[in-house]
């Protein structure tokens, strides 16, 4: 792990280095034009996100039924950074939306959906914060219903009439769009990794902190 | 003693404890009545309330009773210190939880029996046009809103901010609950009831509740063991 | 094969033959058709797509260094309290003369 991490920023920075100059070079979409470029950040954003959340319920469900307390580490981290890429995608998404839409926003099923899961995975941050002892427990419970809003969430644009694309539109992506994209999916899985090893890193200090204090009482 | 006669034996207790002060059940009623109040206030054009915003009104008057109802449940479990004794009972949690659960759902009911019919008069909504198909959803959306809300109430009750904490963890989850109530309920307000889309709603709601009561009994007894 | 892992096996069963059918009954959507490439930009921009473009990567960028940043406060906030405890510890082990210090 101390030895692949490096090579994991590195590729990480090679990776987002090179993404701008293939995004330049993709070719416009026929209806969108411009503005759909938001597309190779907003949709990897999107998958890296669902799978935050889904290392959180399964982090979270370790903690809750086995008591692994590297688990309750893993599942704050992924908890804060389904909020970042949730912010992400929430924020790049009506920027394109306001051109593609002509709206802001629209309450269908999709974003609907994926701004309660946001909300989940905040309630779940709030809860470790402010709930005092035992929270660990309780937000690994929280964590569990929002991981399981995830599948919802995914398969929303293809149950229901919504403004957003359903998810037909990446598997059907014509081969000079799928490159680009699939470039900067590996990069923000990358990134994910990257982001997901500090923040644990950090759990575990604290988690070392603790221990010291506590030799420190006796 | 067998799961459901401890689920019973849960139940009742709750109910006796709660006929005979009635606390919870005043409470919730006015609160309710208070809410309806505010909202007819902000969604009434000219006498006439928007279309769909009965169905509105309904189910968040629902949820935000529910909240208070839930609240002073467990509260009331906490202060007489009766929560530890029943958790130290020889009895599996998921009794305790499921005992809790019909309880919370009574209250609920309690509450739907007197909104439903104040919103049907106050708005002029046809509830009861199609009285099975409505108190399915009903039926449905208070399951689903009871097993969320049981279990994250008593999980909060022996934490700190549990009063702030409750509605910030409720509401996101429930929110399938609710819009699944909601937009079944306005499909049958109408002028042509839209029993289609109504019954898929319901199916919606019960595929909820399937998700939210397993999810519950399985996280109840770890999260709430110490 | 315990109980609990009988009931959460079928509790889990049940979940999926209720859900399924909920999901078959809704109704299908609308064909939404994906994305079609063209080589020149389109010329019809009532408002510039520029702007958003810039202001969503741009975001995107801010949100993961303000992110890093704060990960990168708190990780230094926790390195200086445990060298301080670390040492804190080493005062206290040779004026005591307690055995070995914790892992």
């Amino acid at each position: 792990m101390q030895r692949t991490f490096p090579l994991l920023v590195l590729m990480c920075i090679a990776l987002f280095g090179y993404a701008p100059f293939l995004i330049a070079g993709a070719p416009y979409e026929s209806t969108m034009g411009l503005v759909q470029k938001i597309f190779y950040f907003h949709v990897p954003s999107a998958i890296a996100m669902f799978l935050s959340a889904f290392v959180c319920g399964i982090a979270s469900a370790i903690f809750l039924f086995q008591r692994k307390p590297g688990a309750d580490r893993v599942a704050v981290s992924a908890a804060e950074l389904t909020v970042l890429l949730g912010l992400i995608v929430l924020v790049t998404g009506p920027l394109w939306a306001r051109k593609a839409w002509g709206v802001w926003w629209q309450w269908d099923a999709r974003l609907t959906s994926s701004l309660v899961m946001w909300l989940v995975f905040q309630a779940y941050l709030l809860l470790r914060r402010f709930g005092g002892p035992g929270s660990d427990k309780l937000s690994a419970a929280v964590a569990l219903f929002g991981a399981a809003l995830v599948p919802f969430v995914y398969w929303s644009v293809n149950m229901w009439r919504t403004l957003h694309p359903t998810t037909n539109v990446v598997p059907s992506l014509p081969p000079p769009m799928m490159g680009p994209f699939l470039w900067c999916m590996v990069a923000f899985l990358a990134l994910y990794g990257v982001l997901l090893a500090v923040r644990v890193a950090l759990e575990e200090r604290r988690a070392r902190l603790d221990t010291l204090y506590l030799a420190l009482e006796d | 003693m067998s799961f459901f006669s401890t689920a019973l034996l849960v139940v009742r207790k709750d109910l006796l404890v709660e006929s005979r002060s009635r606390e919870v059940v005043y409470t919730a009623l006015l609160f309710a009545m208070s809410c309806m109040l505010v909202f007819a206030f902000g969604l009434v054009k000219e006498g006439q309330v928007v279309t769909d915003a009965a169905a509105a009104i309904l189910w968040i008057t629902i949820a935000f009773a529910g909240t208070l109802a839930l609240g002073r449940v467990f509260d009331r479990e906490r202060q007489n210190e009766t929560l530890r004794a029943l958790l130290l009972a020889p009895a599996s949690r998921a009794s305790i939880y499921v005992g809790k659960f019909l309880g919370v759902f009574a209250l609920l009911v309690m509450v739907e029996l007197v909104v439903v019919p104040l919103v049907a008069l106050m708005f002029g909504a046809r509830l009861f046009r199609h009285p099975w198909l409505m108190i399915g959803l009903l039926a449905a959306g208070s399951i689903g809103y009871a097993a969320v809300g049981t279990l994250f109430a008593a999980m909060l009750a022996r934490s700190r901010s549990r009063g702030a904490l409750l509605p910030v963890l409720l509401y996101p989850i429930t929110v399938p609950v609710i819009i699944g109530g909601v937009r079944g309920t306005a499909a049958l307000l109408g002028p042509e009831a839209d029993l289609a889309v109504a019954r898929a709603w319901l199916m919606m709601l019960v595929s909820f509740d399937a998700v939210f009561v397993t999810l519950s009994l399985w996280t109840f007894e770890p999260a709430m063991t110490d | 094969m315990t109980l609990k892992t009988i009931v959460r096996a079928v509790s889990l069963a049940f979940l999926l033959v209720v859900a399924a059918p909920a999901w078959a009954a809704t109704q299908p959507p609308a064909s939404q058709e994906g994305f079609v490439p063209v080589d020149q930009l389109p010329t019809d921009e009532e408002f510039p797509a520029t702007p958003l473009v810039a202001a969503a990567y741009g975001i995107a960028w801010a949100a993961v260094l303000v992110y890093v940043w704060s990960v990168w406060r708190r990780l230094q906030r926790v390195d200086r309290e445990l060298a301080e405890v670390a040492r804190r510890l080493e005062v206290q082990r040779r004026s005591t003369g307690s055995p070995e210090a914790p892992r």
